[in-house]
């Protein structure tokens, strides 16, 4: 049962936005900028980077919701989203996400761990600051994103088929498209 | 020297929103609604939840320029020092340490959060609200301590720039970028 009296029917982070929808709207601008908007990093990889940094917060709901978004980019590739989570160096990833998400794993335990070397690994391989600074961005998001969803003790469903469905919805219509389906419609009109 | 080409003379997170004004956008507004738009715990009581958490995760931009927006709605640093050294000790409400305990375990992550912490926070007085508001402060600020950290961001050490940072937070917050 979640901490506060949360709407009821809503997992994760759904039922936290639709209890404060002031909150939840510059929430989801931010995810969908990150994760859906013109960059020169795919979907799939930046949703590759958010489900990382979930499992290594250990956060159910959103490894779950952004893994099954990623496969959803993937054509339902969800052999690739399992082995990126259990070691993404063995992977069918190109070198330069594998330099990424060594760069999301340091800024997950404490931003300071990135080094000059991270950072020299990543452009040697073709990164862009604005794709380094999206990475470390994504990163920090869901340092954010999985706290807020585990710190008020949402309902997180075990049901993999339900991340599935949800999952090829985000990937097709987009985090703000879909937050109109459990968000109040009177915090929609503001 | 910043791990990507920031604008220079742009200080912590400014440099970072300076160049992605995109995502700089709801990072503001999500700041300006958890810490100075109307609430029913006061500006300087949610500066001090993430002083505190900046603080736990040692970034010193973050917590001092936070420090700086919490003296400046107190009129004074004093309890701002003490909150960071040992808050249980710190002349604030019982409520206010009840929900720095919560934000405290939000930095370790969500998890750590029990229904004991919700149940104390609850018989001082904390709304449903409150609650939802100090847990999203704390893993804001999880966020925010991160970016600046994980940027390298230029950090100044000159005291009298955060005094006068935290003066127009404190009036004016989040919305637009500081003059």
């Amino acid at each position: 049962m979640p901490h506060i009296a949360l709407p009821e029917g809503l997992p994760g982070i759904r039922g936290a936005m639709a209890f404060r929808p002031e909150t939840a709207k510059p929430l989801n601008e931010l995810v969908e900028i990150l994760l859906l908007g013109p960059s020169t990093l795919t979907p799939a990889e930046r949703e590759l980077i958010a489900t990382y940094v979930s499992y290594l917060n250990d956060c159910h709901y959103c490894q779950s919701a952004h893994g099954a978004i990623a496969a959803a980019h993937l054509n339902g590739d969800e052999d690739l989203v399992k082995q990126v989570k259990a070691d993404f160096h063995y992977a069918a990833i190109s070198e330069k996400l594998k330099t990424l998400l060594v760069i999301a794993g340091k800024v997950q335990r404490g931003g300071k761990n990135v080094t000059a070397e991270d950072i020299a690994d990543a452009r040697s391989v073709g990164a862009t600051d604005r794709e380094i600074h999206d990475t470390v961005l994504i990163a920090a998001a869901f340092c954010m994103y999985n706290r807020y969803v585990d710190g008020l003790g949402t309902t997180q469903p075990q049901d993999e088929a339900l991340y599935r469905e949800r999952g090829k919805q985000v990937a097709r219509d987009g985090y703000i498209s879909v937050s109109k389906t459990y968000l109040p419609t009177e915090a929609l009109a503001r | 020297m910043a791990h990507i080409a920031l604008p220079e003379g742009l200080p912590g997170i400014t440099g970072g929103f300076a160049f992605r004004p995109e995502t700089a956008k709801p990072m503001r507004e999500l700041a300006d609604i958890l810490l100075h738009q109307p609430g029913s715990l006061s500006g300087g009581e949610r500066e001090l939840i993430a002083t505190y958490v900046s603080s736990k995760n040692d970034c010193y931009f973050c917590q001092t320029s936070h420090g700086a927006a919490a003296a400046a709605h107190l009129g004074g640093d004093a309890v701002v020092k003490q909150v960071t050294a040992d808050f249980q000790r710190a002349p604030i409400t019982p409520k206010l340490k009840a929900l720095l305990a919560i934000a405290g375990k939000v930095q370790i992550d969500g998890k750590q959060v029990t229904p004991a912490d919700i149940a104390e926070a609850r018989s001082q007085g904390a709304t449903d609200l409150e609650i939802h508001d100090t847990v999203l402060i704390a893993a804001a600020f999880c966020m925010y301590n991160r970016y600046v950290d994980g940027l390298g961001t230029w950090q100044p050490t000159d005291q009298t720039m955060y005094a006068e940072m935290g003066k127009q937070l404190a009036q004016r917050g989040y919305s637009a970028p500081p003059r």
